[in-house]
């Protein structure tokens, strides 16, 4: 083993927090998704350090699922983003609170 | 010592990518123009798949650039431009009083707990090559093939109902919408915002 697997695991602990705070800072719907994206990416990175430090390929055949996963939460996410800005003006997270009780 | 001379190249492969990445997430985060943000996540993006080929997951380094990179960074950019939202935003507005504070709080929570669970847990534990090798001979590809085809079949299948269904939503949502009765229609709002 090189680069010994600690390092990776805080890296994508590192991505991780980056992508949590920015989820929770920003208020643009998209960049928000973005954010996501990166959460998504720090567990990938995490799967295949496992899979590296335990020898198995079951880590990477995850991360295959979690790709195909991605895209399907994106196509439907980003076709909601649409319809939701097509039907009004402003559509910043805080501009959709008419769904609030 | 000609042994740790050959991992220099893996430590130096590690440190740029790293760099890469962290850079990347925090431009994501910090930028106020969309466009920049989907720009720096490709970034991010090129510095995982050049981790995953420092671990020999060369697979899916391809496939993260060709899907991530190719696919759904350009669906972001696509969306970005057909609603005309590439403008600047206004960072330092804060509707939610206390929201900013409080998330960089909770964040920092997430960043020391995963860093203390990562340092202090051994998760490397239990069985090893439970699904297979990724050491030793053989092509990576090969390997995750015979996993997928083999041990991994059934969730394989439902990945294909899950994309069929994303599909069928995705062309549901992106019919013209019908008026709501009540509902001010995209134009009106705009006249409403005017006045």
């Amino acid at each position: 083993m090189t680069v010994p697997g600690a390092w990776y695991l805080g890296l994508s602990a590192l991505l991780f927090g980056i992508g949590a705070t920015g989820l929770l800072i920003r208020r643009n719907v998209l960049v928000m998704f973005m954010c996501v994206e990166l959460m998504l990416n720090a567990v990938n990175l995490t799967f295949i350090t496992l899979a590296r430090m335990l020898d198995d390929i079951g880590g990477q055949s995850s991360v295959f699922f979690v790709l195909v996963v991605a895209a399907a939460e994106v196509v439907v996410g980003l076709g909601i983003i649409v319809a939701i800005y097509r039907r009004r003006v402003g559509a910043t997270a805080d501009d959709l609170h008419v769904l609030k009780g | 010592m000609v042994a740790a001379a050959t991992h220099i190249p893996d430590w130096i492969v590690f440190g740029v990518s790293g760099v890469a990445i962290l850079v990347g997430a925090v431009g994501v985060v910090l930028s106020r123009n969309p466009v920049h943000a989907a720009l720096m996540l490709v970034l991010t993006l090129f510095g995982v798949a050049a981790e995953f080929i420092n671990q020999q997951a060369h697979f899916l380094a391809a496939v993260q650039i060709i899907v991530y990179a190719g696919a759904i960074v350009i669906l972001f950019l696509f969306v970005i431009m057909l609603l005309g939202v590439d403008r600047e935003e206004n960072i330092a507005s804060e509707p939610l009083k206390g929201q900013r504070p409080a998330a960089l709080v909770i964040g920092l929570v997430v960043l020391v707990e995963l860093a203390t669970i990562t340092r202090f847990t051994d998760w490397a534990s239990g069985a090893h090559s439970v699904a297979g090798t990724v050491s030793g001979p053989g092509e990576n590809i090969q390997k995750l093939g015979q996993s997928i085809f083999t041990r991994y079949l059934f969730p394989f299948e439902i990945t294909s109902v899950l994309l069929v269904i994303a599909v069928v939503g995705a062309v549901v949502l992106a019919r013209r919408p019908h008026p709501v009765a009540g509902e001010l229609t995209r134009e009106e709002q705009e006249e409403v915002m005017q006045s």
